[in-house]
């Protein structure tokens, strides 16, 4: 594949994968040092009655929103979350390339955390404002240890997050497009309306949204 | 790993012994996840359930194979697995990259799933560089086919007859004559690694796959699809067999959206 006449540049294959790298048996030192990455890359949900050291009761929740990025996290600061509502109970510590949140639950608007909070009036009410990024290694693990302090019977999950407008495929320019717009994705379980038109194909969603 | 689908009345899990199991390997072009596209759409298969797994990057959207408003949203994501009985095929269908060092933990529950639901065989969709053939693989077909050693027994005739191109080994040290030859597939992704493990366990699995580079994909799918087709016939192919494959409503503006009008 040329640029420019003369200049052969190696098209990154979708493949994703350098194959030498992975075939290679690991030594005993690479082992040590993925085990270390692994360690240092691993989630801890911390929520504020495991501070007390009682035992883990898995969290009663009949409804869980989760905001993932920091339009969607600023949009429940602005709009939801207050003091006298809300009650923060656990938060996300966790490291990567991107960025690290901290134990703290006292944050910045402008730090990357993730705050579960509770609705004081009903407590089974839980909200999750996540604008730190969780790398693809992390989100499954994100996805077990949050949803695996709770008890999900009858629970009802709400997402919400954004996109560029420049990713969403269309037949039209998105240029003339006007944004910003709500799209929607929901299981087949959900069957209360659903506020504005669904997702088309073939668009998809990624990363912790999607996990 | 694999977790079936709720049916409502019909809870018993699907029953796969027997059955061939098709598969892409995520690999240069994604031409083996394309062709299965087609397999999937042209049969139009019936989900029967899905992958639970660390190993693939997360991705949601509805239903890739869409052809009303009323299929159109079913939400599909990255690893799903259909069936048709009839032809006792199951097809397991990815659609994203391989998280970083989840190559081999997914090789191995993925065949330890195989031999657990008594699947017959398993045959592989894959490509493979174009760019890294030598002076006689330009020459000719540039599709080629592997089997274990278990299912060349079963079929091998079969290829024989089919006059089908064997994936040659290279030099283990190129320049070095009198050096070990070993299978190399660049921008196979998971291929050797699936195909050395189904060796060494016994399981007959094939790997057909095409020579190509990144850029239109779909004609190489097409190529890649028919192939599979003069073995397994899964379509008649007595006349023109790609006009015979549906493309999946999901293969729109691959290549980006429309152009605003303002630009001319």
């Amino acid at each position: 594949m040329a640029t420019f006449f003369g200049e052969v540049v190696v098209a990154p294959s979708r493949a994703g994968l350098d194959e030498e790298e992975e075939a290679r048996e690991e030594t005993p030192e690479d082992r040590e040092i993925r085990r270390e990455i692994e360690k240092k890359r691993e989630i801890d949900v911390l929520w504020t009655w495991q501070a007390g050291g009682c035992a883990q009761e898995p969290l009663v929740c009949s409804r869980f929103i989760v905001a993932i990025g920091r339009n969607a996290a600023a949009f429940l600061s602005s709009f939801i979350l207050d003091s006298v509502c809300w009650e923060v109970v656990g938060v996300v510590k966790l490291w990567n390339e991107w960025c690290r949140t901290s134990s703290t639950t006292n944050v910045l608007p402008t730090d990357s955390f993730c705050l579960f909070y509770r609705l004081i009036s009903d407590p089974t009410v839980l909200l999750c404002q996540c604008s730190c990024y969780v790398a693809e290694d992390q989100q499954f693990q994100w996805l077990e240890k949050v949803f695996g302090s709770m008890q999900k019977k009858g629970l009802q999950v709400t997402i919400l997050s954004t996109c560029p407008v420049a990713d969403y495929k269309t037949q039209e320019s998105t240029l003339t497009l006007v944004s910003p717009f709500l799209k929607a994705l929901k299981t087949k379980e959900f069957q209360e309306p659903v506020c504005c038109p669904l997702l088309e194909q073939p668009n998809i969603v990624r990363d912790l949204p999607a996990a | 790993m694999f977790i079936p689908c709720d049916r409502g009345g019909d809870s018993a899990a699907p029953d796969f012994k027997g059955f061939t199991l098709l598969m892409p390997a995520v690999s240069v072009g994604n031409v083996g996840q394309l062709a299965i596209d087609l397999v999937i759409s042209t049969l139009d298969m019936t989900k029967v359930g899905y992958f639970y797994t660390d190993c693939l990057v997360p991705m949601v959207g509805n239903n890739p194979y869409a052809t009303a408003e009323e299929n159109s949203t079913e939400l599909s994501i990255n690893a799903e697995v259909y069936s048709l009985p009839s032809k006792k095929l199951v097809v397991l269908q990815i659609r994203s990259p391989f998280i970083k060092n989840k190559y081999r933990p997914f090789c191995e529950t993925l065949l330890s799933w195989v031999k657990s639901s008594k699947c017959a065989r398993v045959v592989l969709l894959s490509s493979s560089h174009a760019y890294q053939r030598d002076d006689e693989q330009l020459l000719g077909t540039p599709l080629r086919y592997l089997l274990t050693p278990d299912l060349e027994k079963a079929v091998g005739g079969r290829v024989k007859e089919l006059k089908w191109k064997e994936m040659e080994k290279v030099a283990a040290y190129p320049g070095i004559s009198d050096t070990d030859k070993v299978l190399h597939i660049p921008g196979g992704g998971i291929t050797k690694l699936l195909f050395t493990e189904s060796c060494s366990e016994g399981i007959q699995m094939a790997v057909l796959l095409k020579f190509c580079s990144e850029g239109d994909n779909i004609p190489d799918a097409f190529v890649l699809v028919n192939y599979l087709n003069e073995w397994l016939q899964l379509i008649k192919s007595e006349v023109n067999p790609s006009s015979q494959w549906k493309i999946p409503s999901s293969w729109r503006l691959l290549f980006g959206n429309g152009l605003p009008p303002a630009l001319f």
